[in-house]
């Protein structure tokens, strides 16, 4: 095993995360302040760029389930067991005792199996909450005639509303999570450059010096 | 018997003026001078009333000038009499009830019957004195108000007390009297005598007015509907004589300096019969423009501006812009947002009038205050002996209530409860039903008489110079309720009271432009203006709700997890190196 820098983030990753976050500010701020929170943009602004951010946050979701369904990139965030319960562990005990982080990094799985657990339950449910919920809403005019349309908007927009927050929860933990270890920084540079520090076999090392010497960056660098 | 006496006293009234005054020629007003300034009528006919032999005359009372008018314009007189302009009644199809000006009860001057000279001085029509009767198809005063000339017979029966001038005289010098119930002022002018519009009267000339004839202009309109109530904009609070000239800002499609429309571009006609009813609302019009070409006899936004009204185009927070706001159409009535406020360019509308607190004297003498100012410095009354304590407003934020077109009235009939207010009309639909919108209304607050003892509202008698029962004239509420009642067949138990009554005013009138309609946070905020409102979502009026609340715990939670994590961190770790990969 040696660990190298490998391009594990795509450029279609990176712009899709970067953009993600840009969109689910954007949303999040205008939500807030369509909710009646602040008025630091007026409501009609608000409206506009609520919709148009969450039209294309939905076109770049379509874009990105293509993505991981057809580089197979779906498989790093398919949950697991293995090595969950050390995470936990670590977060809850050994991160306070100086230990180490139990998860090494590998070229299948880039991500920690909590953070996979969490990054499942927002793509699975989560977000799937936020734009059912919202294009629900947006389309009322479609379905109001139904009996109780009234009664069910109250729910649709008040589940829309709690997802909202929910997202802004996750944000949060996001971000805090990105202080730990070898601090903010290093830990936002990966999803720039794309570059990781990853433990590979030195079969893996071999095929990408062979066939993908792109995604290894020289061992000076 | 007793409106006989009314009536006859008031012509022997006049003479004994007019031979007293030898029928000076009054000083025309400053309201003429408005009134001539004409807004345009229908331009593009193929009649030159000038050239009419017939019109070649000169008039001495109005019927005579309709008896000329008939011989050419043979339906005219039959299209009118069955007219509301005419009847004064409506049979609401509804709800089934009688209404209209010859039967209902209202928060400002009350009730017809037992005024009649007064208040049927805007009948469409000639000397209907007496509501207990229909509105004379034969006019009974022979040569307007002067009985002592003889009387003309109507060309071929047909119908000469329909007032054709009111409504299409352009010489604009056309008028009613006050209390000439529907003539106009015809030389010698009596002393004291004012128009309808509340001016010093003049003699008008007939025959000028006969050869100017055309399509109705706002004036024509105004004079009367602009002074409901007594006085200007004292009624509806959307129309007042500010509508004769308007700006844009006042009204984007009467403005002269943009659209000049007249009243019946919106209200079109056919056969006398005008789109547009105060009574029978088309509160959502659906239909929208219709086919191209298509014949439409309503008077609603939509006819003209459709149901999707708002540009969807430009760029892409443009369309949704657009597309949002049309989403609105079906529950929010356009008037909501594009008519901001009422009583708007300079002339106030009456928002309170309580008739408890008429009859107070000063000494025997009329108490008068004038405490309101409005805009232009006019200085408007706030108490008078006659009618008692009034309040204004200008540019007055409407109130606000899902309405289905449909509005009820508390007929003389019904029993009210006095310990609640009463509302005079009640405004139907509500939230979630099919053709109900939130619509803007002027809420009058009323405190009016009303039969104590049966409790049900009450007629009074308050104009009438000449009888011991009018209360502008004896200020006894006895006597007026009393003879109010009797004027209006009411069976009356001879016990009085006054009670607080609500009356509902749908506004649709002075529309404002499109850069002036609501902002979104007008409704869409805490406080906003449909506060009132509840039972649907709507968003941002209530951060606080239980999911908001509960999302906001959420990430209150989160954050202090995080928080208390980080701290830890700090304090327990003995060194670093942990890494979180």
């Amino acid at each position: 095993m040696s660990k190298r820098q490998v391009k594990v983030y795509p450029r279609f990753e990176r712009l899709w995360h970067w953009s993600q976050v840009l969109l689910i500010m954007a949303l999040l701020f205008t939500g807030l302040g369509l909710n009646g929170l602040h008025g630091v943009i007026p409501f009609g602004p608000a409206v506009m760029i609520h919709t148009i951010a969450a039209l294309a946050l939905l076109a770049l979701w379509v874009f990105a389930t293509f993505w991981l369904f057809t580089t197979g990139t779906w498989r790093q965030f398919v949950p697991t067991l293995d090595g969950l319960v050390e995470v936990i562990k670590f977060y809850g005990w050994g991160v306070f005792h100086g230990e180490q982080h139990p998860h090494k990094k590998v070229i299948w799985r880039k991500h920690n199996p909590l953070q996979v657990l969490a990054y499942f339950g927002l793509k699975m449910a989560i977000f799937p909450l936020v734009w059912s919920t919202g294009i629900l809403y947006m389309t009322y005019n479609f379905w109001e005639h139904l009996p109780n349309a009234g009664f069910y908007m109250n729910i649709i927009a008040n589940l829309h509303l709690l997802a909202g927050y929910i997202v802004a929860a996750f944000i949060i933990v996001h971000l805090y999570l990105l202080t730990i270890g070898s601090g903010f920084r290093a830990h936002v540079k990966p999803m720039i450059t794309g570059y990781e520090d990853i433990n590979l076999t030195p079969e893996q090392e071999a095929y990408l010096e062979e066939s993908e010497p792109w995604r290894l960056k020289s061992k000076e660098g | 018997m007793m409106i006989d006496t009314t009536r006859n006293g008031l012509a022997g009234l006049c003479i004994l003026l007019a031979s007293a005054f030898g029928a000076p020629a009054q000083e025309q007003s400053t309201a003429q001078s408005i009134v001539a300034a004409t807004s345009p009528a229908g331009t593009g006919s193929t009649a030159d009333h000038t050239k009419f032999p017939i019109l070649q005359r000169e008039f001495t009372s109005g019927p005579e000038v309709t008896a000329a008018c008939l011989t050419c314009h043979t339906e005219a007189d039959d299209q009118m009499m069955h007219s509301i302009h005419f009847k004064w009644e409506f049979d609401n199809p509804r709800t089934g009830q009688h209404l209209g000006k010859s039967v209902v009860v209202n928060s400002f001057c009350g009730n017809v019957a037992g005024n009649e000279p007064r208040c049927t001085s805007c009948h469409a029509g000639y000397g209907w004195d007496d509501m207990s009767q229909p509105p004379p198809r034969q006019s009974t005063v022979g040569t307007g108000w002067d009985i002592t000339l003889p009387r003309p017979t109507p060309a071929s029966g047909q119908n000469n007390a329909v007032d054709c001038l009111a409504c299409h005289d352009r010489s604009g010098q056309y008028t009613k009297a006050a209390t000439l119930s529907g003539h106009p002022p015809m030389s010698p002018v009596p002393e004291g005598l004012k128009t309808i519009t509340g001016a010093d009267a003049w003699a008008v000339d007939l025959k000028q007015a006969a050869q100017s004839v055309g399509m109705p202009g706002r004036e024509n309109c105004g004079n009367c509907h602009f002074y409901g109530g007594g006085g200007d904009n004292v009624k509806h609070g959307d129309l007042s004589s500010a509508l004769y000239n308007p700006t844009k800002e006042v009204d984007v499609h009467m403005a002269t300096d943009g659209l000049n429309f007249t009243c019946s571009t919106c209200h079109v006609t056919d056969k006398h019969t005008w789109a547009g009813s105060r009574y029978d609302v088309l509160a959502s019009d659906p239909h929208g423009t219709g086919k191209p070409g298509e014949r439409r006899d309503v008077a609603t936004c939509e006819s003209c501006h459709g149901n999707e009204p708002h540009p969807v185009g430009g760029n892409p927070l443009l369309v949704a812009k657009g597309l949002k706001l049309n989403d609105h159409t079906n529950k929010i009535a356009c008037q909501t947002c594009h008519i901001p406020e009422f009583a708007r360019g300079g002339v106030a509308t009456k928002t309170l009038w309580d008739w408890s607190t008429a009859g107070q004297l000063d000494d025997g003498k009329m108490i008068k205050r004038h405490e309101y100012t409005q805009s232009d410095g006019k200085e408007l009354h706030t108490y008078l002996s006659t009618k008692g304590d009034f309040d204004w407003g200008e540019n007055v934020v409407p109130f606000y209530s899902w309405f289905n077109g449909q509005i009820e009235y508390t007929l003389a009939d019904a029993i009210i409860d006095p310990s609640q207010t009463v509302e005079i009309n009640r405004i139907g639909g509500v939230q979630g039903e099919e053709g109900a919108r939130i619509w803007p209304f002027k809420r009058m607050i009323g405190r009016q008489a009303y039969d104590s003892g049966n409790n049900k509202l009450a007629y009074s008698h308050v104009w009438g110079p000449e009888t011991d029962t009018a209360f502008w004239t004896n200020f006894d509420w006895a006597k007026a309720v009393e003879a109010g009642m009797k004027a209006a067949g009411q069976e009356y138990s001879g016990e009085y009271g006054f009670v607080d009554t609500h009356m509902y005013w749908p506004i649709t009138h002075m529309v404002a432009p499109a850069t002036e309609a609501l902002d979104c946070k007008s409704c869409h905020a805490k406080d906003g203006r449909l506060e009132g409102l509840t039972g649907f979502y709507m968003p941002g009026r209530d951060p606080f709700s239980y999911a908001g609340m509960l999302g906001m715990l959420m990430v209150a939670g989160t954050l202090f997890g995080v928080i208390g994590h980080a701290l830890l961190r700090k304090f327990v770790k003995k060194s670093g190196g942990a890494s979180h990969e």
